[in-house]
């Protein structure tokens, strides 16, 4: 039961926090050059997101159990820590924190800047909301095939995103533009902590180790990891910094 | 063959990120934790403290402005 909870949970922020950055390239191309050709490109992208579903879902159900878990494990724990060494940095102080609003200002100059093509396709908008969704899209396919597929609850990962994109699309409908006020850096933080627990626990059944209490081992490696994470927080913010180049 | 670069830069990016030194440590906690469980050492602890190590590594080698 604990564990479902924590599968939707963590697929519903990780999908939402990739949601909010699609939505943001779409919604800065959509406003400046319209809609139509955006639109077009979120749809195609949508297509081919759909056919890597499709292809992957049941190509997974042929690989044994304990195999399958090793390697989403081990790629959780590759993702998993990525998000959290960053949202550790910019929760210190030693990264910026990401800024939905700036991005969609910068994405909006991109866009008026370039030059627009008279009738039909303008195939600017339709290639930056192609890959923009495609590519935060395939962010989201990989949790919910990694999650869904490892623990037998696809359904559940799938709903937990379709849920976490549809939240995320209807609020921007009436915003009307960037959800700043998404606190995204501490979505990450929490979506990196439950990636890496994840990993840890499933590359560990995987592996053939035997976790004390089951299931409920996963509580305590997010706990162990949610503690160690947030005294490394305190201690960069304690202690005296060097000038770090935005990466 | 610039579209096999992009398809290997993509995944690359996606999976080992900009710190390969993390992954190769994940990738050798793994290896000995495999090795060591079917050796029939119940070394379930290693996974989590090692990865915590990881991390606390990856962090302080970016903070300090290494790479």
């Amino acid at each position: 039961m604990s564990s479902n909870i924590l599968l939707f949970l963590t697929t519903f922020f990780a999908s939402a926090v990739e949601a909010v950055e699609a939505l943001t390239i779409v919604l800065a191309v959509g406003v400046v050059r319209g809609w139509r050709s955006t639109l077009i490109g979120v749809a195609a992208a949508g297509v081919v997101l759909a056919v890597v579903v499709a292809a992957l879902g049941p190509a997974l159900r042929h690989i044994p159990i304990d195999t399958l878990r090793f390697v989403v494990g081990a790629l959780l724990l590759a993702f998993g820590i990525q998000w959290l060494r960053k949202a550790i940095l910019r929760a210190s102080g030693y990264k910026p924190l990401h800024d939905e609003g700036e991005a969609f200002a910068r994405e909006r100059r991109v866009a008026a800047e370039m030059p627009s093509e008279s009738g039909g396709m303008d195939w600017y908008s339709f290639t930056v909301a192609f890959k923009g969704v495609l590519l935060e899209g395939l962010e989201v396919v990989f949790i919910v095939v990694t999650f869904g597929s490892t623990q037998g609850k696809l359904g559940l990962a799938a709903a937990a995103a379709a849920a976490a994109v549809v939240v995320v699309v209807a609020v921007g409908a009436v915003v009307r533009g960037p959800l700043e006020r998404v606190p995204e850096n501490t979505l990450k933080y929490a979506v990196g902590v439950l990636l890496t627990s994840f990993g840890v626990f499933w590359a560990g059944e995987g592996a053939g180790v035997d976790w004390p209490g089951s299931d409920l081992a996963i509580l305590g490696i997010v706990a162990f990891l949610a503690a160690v994470s947030f005294a490394l927080t305190g201690y960069l913010r304690r202690a005296p910094r060097p000038v770090v180049a935005d990466a | 063959m610039r579209y096999v670069r992009a398809f290997v830069r993509f995944w690359w990016d996606f999976i080992v990120g900009d710190d390969w030194r993390a992954a190769a440590g994940i990738a050798g906690l793994l290896a000995l934790t495999w090795f060591l469980e079917h050796e029939r050492y119940n070394i379930w602890w290693l996974l989590p403290v090692g990865i915590a190590l990881v991390l606390v590594e990856s962090v302080r080698r970016e903070a300090r402005g290494g790479s």
